[in-house]
């Protein structure tokens, strides 16, 4: 259903486009030569830059500092956490992170590798099945179609509260509570609408021409969907990687439900585990683990960010 | 644009299609939609109807759902920790999401001025809301807003001792949720940056040669241009907002505490749902959280009218 609305609201690129593209704004707003003719000389010209550029620092500074400073500190000992806010000196105590790999009843590679299942049966689940439905949003025609859509578009703005219950009460008489199913069976059911929006938007964007061509050479839906559209798509299929990525390695409201016993923890379960267990007390090692976690995170971000932005600039906006 | 856009455009009846098209792919349509429709009908509609059943029901999982009216109804009127909790959320969302719109607002402006480093500052800012709703960064929140946290020694550096930890006094808990919340907002900006860009230059050319200031600009061109995206933020967000969970329950240890001060809705749903298996009046406060959502986002679309401008 809607997860991504639920665990982690914040990332939500939400369909409009993350457009941002590339710093090719329209050359120099704001970047006036002061040579056109007609415009008068103004102070800011010359001040306005360096004031906007001394905000946009500051402002960096403050959003990113708790983050390096949590990296900066699993690498203290933990009595040295709560005396230096600083991100000096930078120590190389790897203690932290032995202490915290060991912490739980499993070593963490243990719930790594649980979040790495889970990701990847969610990732598969949703680039196959949302990409099909896509497809048939964009390109059948088809009783009901557009009554269809609007459901659809609906489900992006419905509450997982609303369903989480009775759905647990069904997974529960299968069987599958305490395990992946529940959380990745819905992913192979297009479930999450906002990227079979995100496809239909791309897929719309495709020249008709290319699916009339390979008609005319004999190809039939399925041939043109997996000849003609699915290769095209790619840049909309690797934001919906990114995300389901992204999405489901923080999951958190349906993990907590569904997987109860610790040997099946993903890594936000063992890390709210950790935290519950020590309490206050090794802050350093919990540090350690949490950076953990968000290293695989920031890698896709890192690498993903081309791709998220092309996926984005071809649909959302008009 | 967008999701919104779609269901507008299709409710003013103004959707693709003529009035009697023919279908010719009934046929592959099914085979195409077949996993959307099942889990349409199990894992959206049959559930939903399900638990609109339950929310009628006292219900703990062990003995079958006993048929008690509007009992469940009843009782969340009286029920003060329910009250509390949408106390929380409210002040959460309307306190929380404008802030964070704005700051997003502001800054995709000032990113938009064709700065130096734009992708630069643009990742920065967007990494938080990709990693703020990881229970790593609540784990953080957590040291940060302590008694000896992060944010008491910056304050003690400066001279402010013995402040209390935010995240143990009541009435500063709650705050720090918000303040998470804000730092979040690289996601709406980068979907102000993106309707920055469709914004004409030439307006703003016209704008100086009559003499507009930078304000002035800013209010009659770039405001004026920008609501229908700053509706869509708006509308998400709120919906958003209303199913937080993750940043209160680690917080709190899963208690939305201190003295119930960070018992987000969905906190007690889950405690009422999960904990106590009370699912039926787990299922009725599920109905009630979609009925206020789908009221603030009626309402949304409705004061829209007064101050969303369509450029078309």
């Amino acid at each position: 259903m809607t997860d991504q609305l639920t665990s982690s609201g914040p990332s939500r690129p939400a369909g409009a486009g993350a457009g941002a593209g590339t710093a090719a704004a329209p050359a120099g707003r704001g970047h006036r030569t002061g040579d056109q003719p007609g415009a008068r000389p103004r102070r800011t010209r010359r001040v306005g830059p360096i004031v906007r550029h001394a905000i946009l620092i500051i402002a960096s500074l403050v959003m990113i500092y708790p983050l390096l400073w949590m990296i900066v500190s699993s690498l203290r000992p933990n009595t040295e956490i709560f005396r230096n806010p600083g991100l000096l000196p930078i120590s190389f105590n790897t203690e932290n992170y032995v202490n915290g790999w060991n912490a739980l009843s499993q070593p963490f590679s243990h719930y790594l590798i649980n979040s790495t299942l889970l990701v990847l049966g969610c990732v598969i689940g949703n680039v196959i099945a949302c990409s099909l439905t896509a497809y048939a949003f964009a390109r059948l025609k088809f009783w009901g179609r557009n009554i269809a859509f609007a459901v659809m578009l609906m489900t992006l703005m419905l509450p997982i509260h609303v369903v989480i219950v009775p759905q647990y009460i069904m997974f529960s008489q299968t069987g599958w509570v305490n395990t992946m199913l529940p959380l990745i069976l819905p992913k192979f059911l297009a479930t999450d609408a906002f990227f079979v929006f995100l496809m239909v938007q791309f897929i719309r964007g495709i020249p008709r021409e290319l699916d009339e061509a390979a008609r005319i050479d004999g190809c039939g839906h399925f041939r043109i969907f997996f000849r003609v559209i699915l290769p095209l798509m790619t840049p909309a299929i690797a934001t919906t990687v990114i995300f389901t990525f992204m999405w489901m390695w923080n999951d958190f409201f349906g993990s907590l439900i569904y997987l109860t016993t610790p040997d099946n923890f993903t890594v936000p379960l063992a890390l709210r585990a950790f935290l519950d267990s020590q309490g206050t007390s090794d802050w350093g090692a919990m540090f350690a683990m949490s950076v953990l976690s968000l290293v695989p995170l920031f890698i896709v971000f890192l690498l993903g960010q081309r791709f998220l932005i092309r996926g984005f600039a071809t649909t959302g906006i008009k | 644009m967008s999701a919104i856009g779609e269901l507008t455009s299709m409710a003013k009846g103004r959707g693709r299609g003529g009035v009697r098209e023919k279908h010719p792919d009934n046929k592959p349509a099914l085979v195409f939609m077949a996993p959307w429709l099942l889990g349409l009908l199990g894992i959206t509609l049959i559930p939903m109807i399900a638990s609109l059943y339950l929310s009628f029901t006292d219900y703990s999982l062990l003995a079958a759902p006993k048929w008690i009216g509007l009992q469940n109804f009843v009782d969340m009127f009286h029920d003060a920790r329910l009250m509390t909790s949408l106390k929380v959320t409210l002040i959460y969302v309307i306190v929380g999401v404008p802030l964070q719109l704005a700051l997003a607002l502001a800054l995709a402006v000032l990113l938009n001025e064709g700065i130096k480093g734009l992708s630069f500052y643009r990742s920065i800012f967007y990494l938080p809301s990709l990693l703020g709703g990881s229970v790593a960064i609540a784990i953080l929140w957590r040291q940060m807003f302590g008694t000896g946290g992060l944010v008491n020694q910056i304050a003690g550096m400066l001279g402010f001792t013995n402040l209390p930890g935010w995240i143990s006094d009541p009435s500063t808990a709650l705050g720090t949720i918000i303040l998470l919340h804000v730092w979040t907002f690289g996601s709406p900006m980068i979907i102000f940056l993106a309707g920055l860009r469709q914004i004409p230059q030439m307006y703003y050319e016209a704008a100086e040669v009559d003499g507009a200031g930078r304000w002035r600009r800013f209010t009659a061109i770039t405001l004026p241009l920008l609501t229908p995206i700053i509706f869509f933020n708006l509308v998400l967000q709120v919906i958003n907002a209303f199913q937080s969970f993750t940043q209160a329950f680690v917080v709190s240890g899963g208690t939305g505490g201190p003295s119930d001060s960070t018992l987000f809705y969905t906190l007690y749903l889950y405690q009422k749902g999960f904990t106590q298996f009370d699912m039926g009046y787990a299922s009725a406060m599920a109905w009630l959280l979609l009925v206020i959502v789908a009221i603030f986002t009626v309402i949304n679309f409705f004061v829209s009218k007064f101050w969303v401008f369509y450029d078309d």
